[in-house]
């Protein structure tokens, strides 16, 4: 085994890139809510950056490594121990084994990702080894980890034992990602109009871009409920269910908002009044229950852009990654 | 007919925000002329009652182009082709599945009241629902979930004011449709009888009994049988995996 829970968060679970291709069945893509930390920390140790890994919610898991492993933690920052030894955030770490990762103190963000170099063990259903909760399919068991469950990594990662010091517990290696663009200006979130924007009221209009909206503590990886100005519609509208996608904007009957997130319903019949761009989804996904959000109009053009600039600054990571690792263990 | 972006990864067709038969076979038409086409991207097409969603990752689908065009525009004018070149409909499925509902009391706690609401008997509701052949128009809202519809007018009825938890295999009615709650999960719909036949099966080859498109048609069993079926036995799901 590689590593055992010795205690269990409140939600760790098996995640990964998303289930595509099933909707006609009603089975959503689920994956990770934050695409970018988790992409990231897969590409810190050199995994492919759709690798299944552990999401990772506060309070945190305890988890006792039985092997050496190289890991990185990326996303929240729920101040990562190795025993009594904090280990940085987006960067790769070394670590003993016969030691347990804790995470005493939440200092901000929603989830964070455990990446293991070479991945774990996990079960495939869909062509998918995220875990769909909802079905009890994929991923560990089809279930958040508990106390006591034994996780394998699919490698040996036993040649980067070396570079741990021989009275030393961890070892950060000299490189970290630089996540600056992906999280500026946490609260304010790119949208673009929904097909029913133009049938808000005037007034709601303005309060949707001018005032904060406030996330509910009801919110989880499947919405977040948004406590803002009551909005209202020009006039009512009955809609037959149609698909919906992650980051779409429902406006429900009790006038206030819901931003459907990974474990959202195939299909809605609520108002869509705007979507979240994808490039902004990392940073809505790490942003908690009380925390505010600013939402800003854009275009389709922006949209796509600053996915694409997203995207490349991850490729350039990816290799500069890959660099760094062979030439540790050559 | 209306197309519009859901966001950036996402772009729906519209054929007129309807619960019909004939705008539902043309979606399922639809979605069959993109399934059997190559397109760069492409993540996943959820069909609904009158309306088709393509799912895709912007960056796959501008990566092969050399326009400056968005992945919108892309997956836009994929909409209007499949539109214009997709039959008006897929041919239509065989012979109904039969499915069998116990109504009694445990297991339509909704039947009672809606006997009394509606002044009908309860033998009268089961007879009106099962005497007729329903289309499956969508899968939705849960994994397996079919929309189907249309109820006869008699049984016609808002959604409950506030969901309440329903067991799966529940038999439930709303508005014109009737559906089939395949997990345990909380539910609107009036709940009027529950099948023993399981309708998910993440470990089953077709994880998923019932399809956009087919013909379902309910009648009524005893709970003697069914508690003794034979029917597909509910599984714990985390057997197997272990």
């Amino acid at each position: 085994m590689s590593i055992s829970v010795v205690k269990a968060g409140l939600l760790d679970s098996i995640q990964d890139m998303g289930r595509y291709g099933y909707g006609k069945w009603g089975i959503n893509a689920g994956g990770v809510m934050d695409a970018f930390a988790a992409r990231v920390a897969n590409m810190l140790v050199g995994n492919c950056s759709g690798e299944p890994l552990l999401e990772i919610h506060f309070p945190g898991p305890q988890i006792l490594f039985e092997q050496n492993a190289l890991v990185s933690i990326c996303g929240a920052d729920f101040s990562p121990m190795v025993n009594d030894e904090y280990i940085p955030l987006w960067k790769p770490v070394v670590v003993r084994r016969n030691t347990v990762l804790h995470f005493p103190k939440l200092n901000r963000g929603a989830r964070c990702y455990l990446a293991v170099h070479g991945g774990f063990c996990v079960d495939q259903w869909l062509g998918s080894g995220g875990t769909h909760l909802r079905a009890g399919a994929g991923g560990w068991k089809g279930r958040p980890l508990k106390k006591g469950d034994e996780l394998s990594f699919k490698e040996n990662t036993v040649y980067f034992s070396g570079l741990l010091k021989e009275d030393r517990i961890v070892r950060a290696l000299p490189w970290r990602a630089d996540i600056k663009n992906t999280y500026h200006h946490a609260h304010e979130v790119f949208v673009l109009p929904g097909n029913e924007w133009d049938v808000l009221s005037l007034p709601s209009k303005s309060h949707f871009l001018e005032n904060n909206f406030m996330i509910h503590p009801s919110s989880d990886r499947m919405g977040y409920h948004l406590k803002g100005l009551p909005l209202a519609m020009d006039h009512e509208l009955e809609l037959v269910s149609s698909g919906v996608e992650y980051g779409t904007i429902q406006l429900l009957p009790d006038r206030q908002l819901i931003v459907l997130m990974a474990d959202h319903q195939t299909t809605g019949g609520y108002p869509r009044v705007a979507h979240v761009i994808s490039a902004h989804l990392p940073k809505l996904a790490q942003l908690r229950p009380s925390e505010c959000i600013r939402f800003i109009m854009t275009d389709m053009v922006t949209a796509e852009r600053l996915l694409a600039e997203q995207h490349r600054e991850l490729q350039v990571l990816q290799r500069a990654c890959l660099d760094h690792l062979n030439e540790l263990v050559c | 007919m209306k197309i519009f972006p859901l966001g950036d990864s996402a772009v729906t067709i519209d054929l007129g925000n309807l619960i019909s038969e004939a705008l539902n076979l043309k979606i399922l038409a639809m979605s069959q002329w993109i399934l059997e086409r190559p397109v760069h991207g492409l993540r996943d097409v959820i069909t609904a009652y009158s309306s088709l969603t393509l799912l895709y990752n912007p960056l796959e689908v501008t990566s092969k182009q050399y326009s400056h065009s968005t992945a919108y525009e892309i997956m836009r004018s994929l909409l209007e082709q499949a539109y214009r070149e997709a039959p008006a409909k897929i041919t239509q499925a065989g012979e109904p599945k039969q499915i069998p509902v116990c109504y009694d009391e445990s297991f339509g706690p909704d039947l009672q009241r809606i006997s009394e609401e509606k002044q009908l008997s309860r033998q009268a509701i089961i007879q009106l629902h099962s005497e007729r052949t329903y289309r499956v128009y969508m899968i939705g809202f849960l994994p397996g979930f079919a929309y189907m519809g249309e109820t006869n007018a008699l049984l016609h009825m808002p959604r409950k004011s506030r969901p309440l938890p329903v067991m799966a295999g529940s038999i439930g009615i709303t508005g014109k449709q009737t559906g089939i709650y395949p997990l345990d999960s909380p539910g609107g719909w009036h709940i009027i009888g529950r099948t023993p036949v399981k309708q998910f099966d993440p470990m089953a080859e077709a994880p998923v009994m019932l399809q956009p498109g087919d013909l379902v048609r309910f009648y009524p069993i005893t709970s003697e049988a069914f508690y003794q079926g034979p029917w597909k036995k509910h599984r714990d799901p985390c057997n197997g995996a272990d």
